[in-house]
């Protein structure tokens, strides 16, 4: 199963080279690992996506809390509600047929032209992973450039935090 | 007081009570063997190979239960270490290793013996620091010990560059009494729930066992799982680390459990309706086939470590803890309990396991006129009256040893276990002698392990350290040649050397005594005569019977009640049990 996990650690050089180790030493896949610092600059929040069992699952969220550098661990998937939003930037050929489409396509799924030359569109587009996978299937493939994506980043929904 | 870097870290292992150094110089730690050299406080113990300075801070620290403190330089004096860290590492004892590492302006620059530390040692340490701001380095090394002491013990690297120990910059100093560390709060009591949950099945058990490992020598709780084990009169089984957490001749005890552990240890595991296992991991060697594991027990697992349970068999009350404070809650728990242990179950239990111990599955051919290398261990036994400490290499040497030598003793049984590194043997005798200069040390080895750190032969001598080395010689990797006969139709590829020095003159070259016996009758007399020469470091090279192999055996991907015995097959075995 798929699980967003939420880690939230030390904010010191070294300290993702220790996550992503942990994560090849013990052979647990990472489908998408985003990082970045919190509201606290000496801490910074990791949005792992992974998929295992619950054995697994279990056991990468220990062997994360093991690590000295990890102040806390949140399976998103074991707290219920939660939002998950990812970011992507997709360039697409525009031609004098596809124009007025990819624009609403781009509406539809509420993303913004954000770059356009003669003969491209840059959109930008936040949501459910599988939203930006509808998004990209919608545009021709032919007509895909280059696809940017974040990977997801997770929140729990309601007043519970991660924090300190 | 203003401190250079590197007096700072000397002044900061003094005040942490550092006694020995094991380690040896290079560029990168220049300024800090210099620092060391204007003091007398703490001992350096010059070794000859950076491995050799891990295993003996290791054997130290194993012996003694304070940490062990390793100094190499960059480069290869720091990739040299890290057998010893990561076999340290396996084992979760206690070390601090300072290693240099170029100057912070050239990092990352293939400086010369510029080497990335951090990156090599992190998946085999359980922290590491490199030091970028001198000011920080004293609270760096309190930190670095709290780590390596507390909670789940374990090796944790200082990298210093050398620019942060320069002479001629100086800073205030100040080495802090104690820390704490916001992301690292190791959980010592148990959940008083679990314990009364797990005390209340204990109770209930008709079939019960103690399965202890070496989470109780590391915790200083053999007292209280003595006390424990007594109270509730059910049978006890070590792992190759927990041996001598529980004494080894007392009634109770069945022997250790595993690939080699007794017959009817493993039997009483396979039957058991109610486990307890406590600081123990159920590493693959202890569990044999995960899906046949103790197919009707209930399983109540103590463990410091959370991620230790339920890691490769899934168990039913874990308790999260220190073992000495959960034992102490669970013993109490026990007296006040108003059920008492199951006493005809357990007379039932007992009579079982007297049939299983009536195999009697440790015995040997004792009218060879081979040595019997279960012989030579017997008599070491006796000639040391079961109280030296002893420590081994890896291979069938080593599994004699835990077999034959019946510790009673916590923290007397050195061995590398978890990462099973030949060559660990010798200097780690070294590290506990210096831990207790008055004890009988020997090192139980073979002709294989011992060449792999035999330069230490040389620091026994520097520093005066007499340990009895006892070369179980029979001309093999044993273990190697054991598996090759058993399940590789006996085709010995590369277990044997055409060439094996002459030990007694490499001993004397060394400036030791060596000692050549081959002769059964000549084993004890031997014996008796190193042991006696308190002062020198002996070498008995003991000729084996070279075809001996390690019985019982569990063959790897076999369950417990899957054994091979000697003399008998495993479908004899299984006839047996049917």
């Amino acid at each position: 199963m798929r699980h967003i996990i939420s880690v939230l650690m030390e904010n010191e050089s070294g300290a993702l080279s220790r996550v992503a180790g942990l994560f090849s030493a013990r052979g647990y896949n990472i489908e998408s690992l985003t990082v970045a610092a919190t509201e606290d600059p000496t801490l910074s929040r990791m949005t792992i996506v992974t998929r295992g069992s619950d054995d697994i699952i279990e056991q990468i969220t220990k062997q994360l809390n093991k690590l000295i550098d990890v102040v806390k661990v949140l399976d998103l998937a074991d707290v219920g509600a939660h939002i998950e939003r990812e970011l992507m930037l997709i360039k697409i050929r525009s031609t004098e047929q596809n124009r007025l489409e990819i624009r609403s396509l781009a509406d539809i799924f509420r993303g913004k032209i954000v770059d356009v030359t003669a003969s491209t569109y840059v959109v930008e587009m936040t949501g459910p992973s599988e939203k930006l996978d509808a998004f990209i299937a919608a545009i021709a493939a032919e007509a895909i450039i280059e696809v940017v994506r974040s990977g997801p980043t997770g929140i729990s929904r309601g007043e519970s935090g991660l924090h300190l | 007081m203003e401190l250079s870097g590197a007096q700072i870290l000397v002044q900061s292992l003094k005040d942490e009570g550092v006694e020995y150094i094991f380690g040896y110089p290079g560029g990168a730690v220049l300024h800090l063997y210099d620092a060391l050299f204007q003091q007398q406080d703490i001992k350096h113990i010059l070794v000859r190979h950076e491995q050799g300075a891990t295993h003996a801070a290791d054997g130290y620290a194993r012996a003694t239960g304070k940490p062990g403190v390793v100094l190499v330089t960059s480069g290869p004096g720091a990739t040299n270490a890290i057998t010893g860290i990561a076999t340290a590492f396996l084992d979760s004892i206690p070390l601090v290793v300072i290693s240099g590492q170029v100057s912070m302006p050239v990092i990352g620059s293939d400086a010369f013996q510029e080497v990335d530390m951090i990156g090599i040692s992190r998946p085999c340490v359980k922290h590491n620091f490199l030091v970028k701001d001198v000011t920080k380095l004293a609270e760096t090394v309190k930190k670095a010990f709290y780590i390596a002491t507390t909670g789940r013990p374990g090796p944790v690297v200082v990298d210093i560059p050398k620019d942060m120990t320069d002479p001629n910059i100086k800073v205030p100093y100040h080495y802090p009494k104690k820390v704490s560390i916001r992301s690292y709060n190791p959980t010592v009591v148990g959940h008083k729930g679990q314990i009364k949950r797990a005390v209340d099945l204990l109770l209930s058990a008709e079939r019960p066992i103690i399965y202890s490992g070496g989470g109780v020598v590391l915790g200083e709780a053999s007292r209280e799982l003595t006390e424990f084990t007594r109270l509730l009169g059910y049978p006890i089984t070590n792992t190759l680390m927990g041996l001598g957490a529980y004494p080894a001749t007392d009634k109770q005890f069945i022997g250790m459990l595993g690939m080699h552990g007794t017959y009817e240890a493993n039997m009483a595991m396979h039957e058991s309706d109610v486990i307890i296992a406590i600081g123990a991991r159920f590493d693959d060697r202890v569990t044999g086939k995960l899906d046949r594991f103790c197919p009707h027990a209930k399983i109540i697992h103590i463990d410091v470590d959370p991620a230790s349970i339920s890691k490769t068999v899934k168990v039913d009350i874990p308790i999260v803890g220190e073992v000495k404070p959960v034992l102490e809650q669970m013993i109490e728990l026990i007296k006040d309990h108003k059920h008492k242990p199951h006493k005809k179950a357990l007379e039932a239990w007992w009579a079982q396991i007297g049939e299983w111990q009536a195999l009697k599955c440790l015995e040997y051919d004792r009218n060879s006129p081979l040595i019997k290398p279960q012989y030579v261990i017997e008599q070491l036994w006796e000639v040391t009256k079961g109280n030296a400490y002893i420590t081994s290499d890896v291979g069938q040497h080593q599994m004699w040893a835990a077999q034959y030598y019946r510790f009673d003793k916590p923290r007397h049984w050195i061995n590398s276990g978890g990462l099973g590194t030949m060559g660990f043997g010798m200097p780690a005798a070294i590290g506990v002698k210096l831990g207790f200069p008055d004890a009988d040390v020997a090192c139980v080895t073979g002709e294989a392990s011992i060449q792999m750190c035999i330069q230490e032969l040389s620091t026994a001598l520097q520093y005066d350290t007499p340990i009895k080395i006892i070369n179980l010689n029979n001309r093999y990797m044993g273990m190697v040649r054991q598996w090759q006969e058993f399940t590789y139709e006996s085709r010995y590829s590369h277990s044997y050397m055409d060439t094996i020095p002459d030990f007694v003159k490499l001993a004397e070259a060394y400036g030791h005594v060596g000692m050549h016996i081959d002769k059964p009758e000549e084993v004890r007399p031997a014996l008796e005569q190193a042991f006696a020469m308190k002062d020198r470091t002996v070498f008995l090279d003991i000729i084996t019977d070279r075809t001996e192999n390690v019985f019982p055996m569990i063959e790897a991907g076999k369950a417990h009640n899957d054994m091979k015995l000697r003399g008998l097959d495993s479908a004899s075995t299984d006839r047996e049990l049917a």
